[in-house]
């Protein structure tokens, strides 16, 4: 017997004889022989646990990292942030990672507590009343969003704007395939900023970026006006660490909020597993989208937490539910919830303003050193596009050579009309003076 | 309490789940100006934002998040995980969610920066690992489930379900089909009929027979040209092999529909059946069930979906493909689009990998063969007082009813359930699925052993004994007493909705 079952043989055979039986094969007989598959799965014999580790970083060396190799200036959606030791310490803790679900609140109040208060941080960054305990990215929480104002509008067409992360648009437009909901694209103008239809009252949404996919920082009060015109919502898809700055999506009017939680302390993972981050106002409540945290009391009049508004979820409402999501990402709630309370109402400002700090002195620095002509006519925070003499991707792999993950070329499926063969630069609080010094110093030897 | 000789790993009773009192709110440490984090100084000047964001967007106070220090915060976390079961900490037999142990070695693989520090946005030059590994995966993948490619990308099982009916929806547009529905036995995960439902698809419920499987003739009596597929579970979801598979994917097939197998109880048999072998278009698997990756108290998950042959050019991209040593992205020529923001979870399929790799093809096998017999073992050592609710060799889970209990003695599958978490063990899926009354549905896996299940089986033992006494019937009515919060009162919950701190009165 392998070492990851613990039984004997003696205790096998014990087992099947209190069963009268002489093999496990016998445990299989309601299987019709003719689709057993009665040879050896043609896999790998097993591995040692230090040769599996072994072969699994053989596959790591053959990869560039932003931690400890590149340096990164990348974002579209994903970035780079510092993240407190306490944060992976205790987010890896074999309570919060090895549990399942808390469908038994009497054993589960660790994990619910950690919800309710990741709840409390998230409503108060999107300044809307009521935000799930996560979905699976920025994209699926794009879909929710489109499927919850359907169903609220009862109409079927949703306008999302150019500069929403193009990824995430991929997903709407895949997700949409069911529902047969329409998605009509709103372009971006020269200047980064979406060009809105006329008032349709056919629509369900508008969908802004917030700061947008190219960073800038979009007239929220007009879409807010055509949506409420429109008899539609407004959905905003925001960068939670803009927010420690900028006013939350709620004070500017959303119905929902929705972001890539990401750089709320969850590693950078080759993309996955991240954090969907959603809130609606309280009107919405019913029509919410994955699990949702309560508190309540316990027999003892004890505070304690507890799954709440159940009868909308999949489980119970079946084929009537309106989202069919399940699992979605807790643990990594977790780690946002620690990392938040790390940073603290400070320690989140300063992050943001670093990054802002950062963007200011590195586009600075690019026009210092004549690579750029002048600075955008758009307000920007952290993220800002670039176009060089030649493509970004050309600059991409060169400034590889030179140790930078220099940012995000917007082409091919990344491209936005007017920025296309761009390149989308993002900061952080991680990137340095001498870091930023020296990209620039490899900007200009590549890009030119 | 046990009368066994050997103790049993499995069971946490010994856990000092104490104290009695309620853990504060992180908010509730918080005290104006203190602070934990420290930021990085960058030898950037830092900047006032009003000099270079528009004043009206820019906000009048900083967000609330917590002010404590680091102290404080390590203690109320570590206080939160001593509130919390875990498989790390004992048995978790929940039918149909596949508890098994999640072998530590997957920690060291996920924290592997050259795995963990990669972003998704580096172009495929500096991501051939990334890859290379996922290829890996899917070959382990197919392998298993007898299908020919698979895409890795959805992020839990109902997300694999949604790609897997869209997948569904390309090929019959491709082929011109009109279909209009989809058929769902009565006995089937919620998130079968939801994720139907979100495919544009109507819901056709097929009834099960007094065997717990699929009622053939009623079946062959539903299908006709509007059916677009079947989804179902096999082993089912009573925990009994379908093993009228072929003859369903026989009537099926014959109206040009697909089958699509729910991987949710895979866990039964990896090397000894394959869902492809077996007539199945459509597998989706969950990494976080068969594959050992940790649940992290409800996700992340991973759903890959594996296909066959000529279903391949409809999955979703980017794709992953080595040719000539050359690792890329493409997207197949008919896929039905993205369906994650980047490649999906993708360290959970490092763990996943790391899990194939240290059991291999024996150890897989050996695996399933073990969760059946523990099922099996368990359900023969309770049944006199648990009697199953199908009379047939179960596959890695049973159900059982508690009817009799409740009409004789007024203790339902609630109150085993909340009385087990009393004495040590997590307790079974209760009320599910729909089609057994007052059930319990019971996962032992593979990972629990002989001593666990014993000692498991006398406590549910001791319990039904207790419950046909009138006085400790009435004990198991109002437990659990010695859990860090006894029973909860949900409808409240519902009633005063008070989701954030912000809500409270």
């Amino acid at each position: 017997m392998s070492s990851f079952t613990p039984h004997t043989r003696d205790e096998v055979e014990s087992m099947l004889g209190f069963m009268g039986l002489t093999s496990i094969e016998q445990l299989y007989d309601t299987i019709p022989v003719a689709l057993q598959l009665r040879r050896a799965l043609d896999l790998p014999e097993a591995l040692s646990e230090v040769e599996v580790i072994d072969e699994l970083a053989a596959y790591g060396k053959k990869n560039r990292n932003s931690t400890t190799d590149l340096i990164c200036f990348a974002g579209g959606g994903s970035y780079d942030h510092d993240i407190a030791t306490v944060t992976s310490t205790l987010g890896l803790r074999g309570e919060f990672v090895t549990a399942y679900t808390p469908y038994q609140p009497e054993v589960a109040q660790g994990v619910l507590q950690a919800i309710f208060e990741f709840q409390t941080m998230i409503s108060r960054i999107s300044g809307l009343a009521i935000t799930n305990a996560s979905l699976y990215d920025g994209g699926s929480a794009l879909v929710e969003a489109i499927n919850l104002a359907c169903a609220k509008t009862r109409k079927g067409k949703v306008v999302l704007s150019e500069a929403v992360n193009p990824n995430w648009r991929g997903v709407a437009a895949t997700f949409a395939e069911g529902p047969e909901h329409e998605i009509v694209t709103a372009k971006v103008d020269r200047d980064g900023r979406t060009i809105w239809p006329k008032v349709d009252s056919n629509v369900a949404a508008y969908v802004v970026g917030y700061p947008n996919y190219l960073g800038f920082i979009e007239d929220i009060s007009a879409v807010r006006k055509l949506a409420s015109d429109s008899g539609a919502l407004l959905i905003v898809a925001y960068d939670p660490i803009a927010i420690s700055l900028l006013k939350s999506p709620g004070e500017l009017g959303a119905d929902i909020a929705i972001a890539e939680g990401q750089p709320l302390g969850i590693p950078l993972s080759y993309g996955g597993p991240y954090l969907g981050l959603f809130s609606v106002t309280m009107d919405l409540v019913r029509l919410l989208p994955g699990r949702l945290v309560g508190e309540t009391v316990d027999t003892k009049n004890r505070t304690s937490y507890v799954t709440t508004l159940r009868a909308r979820e999949q489980d119970i409402r079946r084929e009537k539910a309106s989202s069919n999501v399940c699992t979605n990402q807790t643990l990594m709630a977790v780690w946002a919830a620690i990392q938040m309370s790390w940073w603290g109402k400070e320690g989140f400002y300063e992050v943001g303003r670093s990054s802002l700090s950062s963007r200011v002195y590195l586009e600075n620095r690019l026009i210092e050193e004549g690579l750029i002509d002048q600075r955008s006519s758009a307000p920007r925070f952290r993220e800002f596009p670039v176009r060089f003499a030649k493509n970004a991707s050309e600059v991409v792999e060169a400034m590889f050579e030179e140790g930078f993950l220099a940012g995000v070329a917007l082409e091919g499926s990344n491209a936005i009309s007017n920025f296309e063969g761009s390149l989308l630069i993002a900061l952080t609080e991680r990137r340095t003076r001498s870091q930023i010094d020296s990209y620039v110093k490899s900007l200009k030897e590549v890009a030119k | 309490m046990s009368t066994l000789k050997e103790a049993p790993g499995g069971r946490a009773s010994s856990s000092p789940l104490m104290g009695g009192e309620v853990e504060p709110t992180i908010f509730e440490f918080s005290h104006s100006g203190r602070r934990t984090g420290t930021i990085r100084n960058s030898r950037v000047e830092q900047v006032d934002p009003k000099d270079f964001l528009p004043v009206e967007f820019l906000r009048s106070e900083k967000v609330d998040l917590p002010e404590v220090s680091e102290r404080d915060l390590v203690a109320h976390f570590m206080r939160l995980t001593h509130r919390q079961y875990a498989v790390d900490l004992g048995s978790y037999p929940l039918g149909s969610c596949t508890m098994k142990y999640n072998p530590k070695l997957a920690d060291a693989v996920a924290s592997n920066a050259n795995l963990s520090g990669v972003h998704p946005q580096t172009p495929p030059s500096g991501a051939q690992g990334w890859i290379e590994l996922c290829v890996e995966l899917e070959r382990y993948l197919t392998e298993i489930t007898g299908m020919a490619a698979a895409t890795l990308a959805p992020a839990a099982g109902a997300q694999g379900e949604l790609t897997g009916l869209l997948i569904m929806k390309a090929y019959h547009k491709d082929r011109g089909n009109h279909k209009t529905t989809i058929l769902i036995p009565d006995s089937a995960h919620g998130t079968n009929p939801a994720s139907v439902t979100l495919a544009g698809y109507k819901v056709v419920t097929v009834p099960s027979d007094e065997r717990g499987l699929v009622d053939l003739e009623k079946l062959r009596a539903l299908v006709n040209d509007e059916v677009a597929g079947i989804m179902l579970t096999n082993p089912n979801t009573v925990g009994l092999f379908e093993k009228d598979i072929a003859e369903i994917a026989k009537a099926i097939h014959d109206v040009d529909g697909l089958l699509y197998y729910d991987g949710a109880n895979l866990n039964a048999i990896v090397g000894v059946a394959r869902p492809g072998d077996m007539g199945f278009d459509i597998v989706h698997s969950n990494l976080h069930k068969t594959f050992a990756t940790p649940h992290g108290g409800g996700g992340p998950g991973s759903g890959p979906v594996a296909v066959a042959e000529r279903l391949t050019r409809f999955l979703p991209g980017p794709y992953p493909v080595v040719v000539d040593g050359v690792g890329s992205w493409i997207t197949p020529e008919k896929s039905i689009g993205r369906v994650h923001s980047f490649y999906g979870n993708a360290v959970v399929y490092a763990r996943a990998l790391a899990f194939m790799k240290a059991l291999g093809a024996e150890g897989l096998k050996e695996m399933s063969e073990v969760a059946v017999l523990n099922a099996n073992y368990l359900k023969a050592k309770i049944a006199d007082y648990y009697p199953a609710a199908y009379d047939e060799t179960c596959m890695h889970e049973f159900v059982v009813t508690v009817a009799g209990l409740k009409k004789n003695y007024g203790v339902r599958a609630l109150d085993v359930a909340k009385t087990l978490l009393d004495r040590g063990y997590h307790a079974p899926t209760v009320y599910f699925p729909l089609i057994v009354e007052e059930a319990l549905m019971i996962e032992p896996t593979e990972t629990e052993s002989k001593a666990t299940l014993d000692c498991l089986a006398e406590i549910l033992i001791d319990i039904a004994i207790e419950a046909t006494n009138e006085e400790s019937s009435e004990a198991l009515k109002h437990g659990p007493n010695r859990t860090p919060v006894s029973r909860v009162d949900e409808a409240r919950a519902a009633r005063v909705l008070v989701t954030t701190m912000d809500a409270k009165g």
